[in-house]
């Protein structure tokens, strides 16, 4: 999908952990939620709001900047696109991020990173999630 | 993938873990198929609830997480309020932090030396001091424990509050506060233990072994929750749709049961609260229909316009036990009444039908104002808080009987005519007939979500059915829930989740079972129930039913006990209880 990932809408938030559902088994064929780029985290537990990290699609992307195997290129939009095949599984685009929102799978030795791909934003109920 | 049974038996007293791989009970798949199993091999049948060999058994299954809905764990224990059988479920994060944590099954016996929480994931078990977070509510207790506990996002704290530290016999679990293991008095069980909080946290990974059959049907089962109207009722106004609905039926337990209507209801409707204080939804892990409702509470504390604000969830059956049932009829008030059970760690529905009972106890003379400290009547707020304050320190023998719950204490004082506790555990929110009636005193768990009698009685007035047909829907209905329930598959979402949906989605992932399987796995587990709770002490023909019941039309019917106690032995008649 073009565009960048954007949760705008987080007010309406149900924290039902969807997006991170659809996320985990499209794109690391994984049911764990653990293993999804998008992360949803109430703020200081359910009774207040509800939070997600996500990528923030940078136009001249940090992590993409530190590897040097180019495993990760920068997307015309934002964010970046990822090719494990290229991979070493260093962990610097994980450091680079500004946001702090790579994280890394030591089992799969491999970054979980958003691709901007927006099947996130196709299983959220309330439409808080958006491609723009 | 194959169905793994893997177990955590955790040993309070000795401060043991053990794991413990069973493919041998793979048959019963999960949930309270594998809970209730489990159960009947670690309970002690002539030792009573609160004995510490007695057993908690915390159960998910292999659907849990992975298909919307599926959000549910079980837990069977030995009841203290009742003596019998156990069983309660709760949703939140509890079953997304067991898939992911490896155990389809954990269970907790012994008592432990001094006040303890455990922490259960993926790096084992720690036995934690909790002497420090004894004595405090349950929103203090959960706050403490998120900053002590790792796993933000993929965990789930359950915790008692004072109630069940002083072992109140329908002390609840609170489950990540908005959900509980609610009824039947597993708090106590917890308190009797010095288990202040079980955390489990999952942050392990599992990989999809046949991703496209398996998104197929997610996508299936998502889009009926999603974009079909099948949810609609849960999503929109919740639950509490259902209180100004059974009003107009004449089914809404007022004031004891006195009434079956409510004159005040348009001010607690579940319209009146979404209209007035709704704030927000919620929803379990893995539910994307949010049936969680979120009200505000503001309250003026002091002058000068100090306010303070209160978040608390709202339901159906809260406005029912503490609204209608206690003829309180504001908002606010049914809020500072949720609030005080919330904290405190106590069931809801049982709270508030005990106030019920002891403002009538009080009215005929059964309870003097010097015991109670108060003097109470129908919709006397500031009262029932006092008391429920009061159930907890239990400075006298009154107090401490009321802590047995209604029908214990009906049986000592007197006042059964109007003890609405069939079955020994305090009625839900629906006076609509006598299948209601026999679901409640006949369900394994005294519950109205064992087999919906309240809902057959609305078919059976409408369709004109015989109690024989009444009698074998109640039986089917409760066979069918029992796979729902080996799922752990929100009750909610029973309409989308139908045997063939069920048949597809566990193929899915690799377990086969045909419609049959399905409906002989119900039955076994039905028998199973049945036998557990008939040596625990359950006893059909020592069924009380209050006077009341009979002297409230349920639907503009005037119930004859005659009749319902034909209906009984029916019931006992098709199943051999």
């Amino acid at each position: 999908m073009p565009g960048i990932l954007h949760a705008n809408q987080m007010k309406k938030c149900i924290g039902c952990y969807s997006c991170m559902l659809a996320c985990a088994r499209n794109i690391r064929k994984n049911f764990s939620p653990h293993q999804s780029a998008i992360q949803i985290r109430s703020v200081g537990g359910l009774q207040s709001r509800l939070a997600a990290d996500i990528c923030r699609g940078c136009k001249e992307p940090p992590c993409a900047a530190a590897c040097y195997c180019g495993a990760l290129t920068p997307r015309p939009e934002g964010g970046v696109r990822y090719s494990a095949k290229k991979c070493l599984g260093c962990g610097d685009c994980v450091d680079a991020c500004i946001a702090g929102v790579i994280r890394f799978d030591t089992e799969q030795n491999s970054p979980i990173i958003c691709i901007q791909c927006g099947i996130c934003t196709k299983y959220c109920p309330h439409e808080v999630l958006s491609m723009e | 993938m194959d169905l793994t049974i893997r177990i955590l038996e955790i040993n309070l007293t000795a401060k043991q873990v053990k794991v413990i791989e069973r493919a041998d009970l793979s048959p019963y798949l999960g949930g309270v198929g594998l809970a209730g199993k489990l159960f009947t091999e670690y309970v002690h049948y002539n030792q009573e609830a609160l004995d510490p060999s007695q057993p908690v058994v915390l159960a998910c299954g292999p659907l849990s997480t992975i298909f919307p809905m599926a959000t549910k764990a079980v837990a069977v224990f030995r009841s203290p309020l009742t003596g019998a059988w156990g069983e309660s479920y709760a949703g939140m994060r509890i079953a997304l932090a067991m898939r992911m944590s490896g155990y389809q099954a954990i269970i907790i016996h012994g008592r432990a030396e001094r006040p303890t929480y455990l922490v259960i994931g993926t790096k084992g078990v720690q036995f934690r001091d909790a002497s420090a977070l004894w004595g405090l509510p349950t929103d203090e207790t959960g706050r403490i424990l998120r900053q002590l506990v790792p796993g933000r996002g993929f965990r789930s704290c359950l915790r008692i509050g004072p109630a069940g530290e002083s072992m109140i016999a329908f002390a609840n679990v609170n489950v990540d506060t908005y959900r509980h293991f609610g009824r039947l008095g597993l708090g106590a069980v917890f308190g009797s233990k010095l288990l202040k909080s079980v955390v489990v946290y999952g942050d392990r990974g599992e990989s999809i072994p046949d991703f496209k059959r398996y998104r197929e049907i997610y996508d299936q089962i998502y889009q009926a929750a999603v974009n079909t109207d099948m949810m609609g009722k849960y999503h929109g106004l919740g639950t509490s749709v259902n209180v100004a609905l059974l009003n107009s039926m004449g089914a809404l337990p007022t004031r004891n049961l006195k009434q079956s209507s409510f004159e005040n209801v348009a001010n607690i409707s579940g319209e009146a609260f979404a209209r007035d204080s709704l704030v927000r939804k919620v929803a379990c892990s893995g539910c994307p229909v949010g049936c969680i409702h979120i009200g505000l509470r503001r309250r003026l504390f002091g002058p000068e316009y100090e306010y303070e604000s209160a978040y608390l969830a709202y339901d159906h059956e809260l406005i029912y036990a503490l609204g209608s049932q206690l003829g309180v009829s504001k908002q606010e008030q049914i809020y500072d009444l949720i609030e005080k059970v919330e904290l405190a760690g106590m069931d809801a529905i049982s709270a508030g039908v005990l106030l019920a009972w002891l403002t009538e106890a009080q009215e005929q003379g059964l309870v003097t104002e010097k015991e109670l400290g108060v003097k109470l009547s129908f919709g006397s707020t500031d009262q029932y808080l006092k008391v429920l304050d009061q159930i907890i320190k239990q400075p006298n023998e009154l107090y401490r009987l009321l802590a047995r719950g209604t029908y214990h204490t009906a049986e000592v004082l007197g006042g059964r005519a109007y003890a609405l506790a069939p079955g020994k555990l305090e009625m839900a929110g629906y006076h609509t007939g006598y299948a209601n009636l026999v679901g409640l005193s006949l369900g394994a768990r005294h519950s109205h979500l064992d087999n919906a009698g309240y809902s057959i009685d609305q078919k059976a007035a409408r369709f004109n059915y015989s109690h024989d047909r009444v009698i074998d829907e109640l039986i089917a209905e409760e066979k069918w829930r029992n796979v729902l329930n080996s799922l752990c598959i929100c009750l909610f979402a029973r309409e989308i989740y139908t045997s063939k949906t069920i048949c597809t989605a566990l193929a899915s992932v690799g377990i086969n079972m045909t419609a049959e399987d399905l409906d002989s796995l119900g039955n076994k587990i039905f028998t199973l129930k049945n036998q557990a709770r008939t040596s625990l002490g359950f006893n059909p023909d020592g069924i009380h039913f209050a006077d009341r019941f009979f002297e409230t039309t349920a639907m503009a019917q005037e119930l004859d006990r005659d009749t319902l106690v034909r209906l009984v032995k029916a019931y006992q008649a098709k199943t051999g209880l």
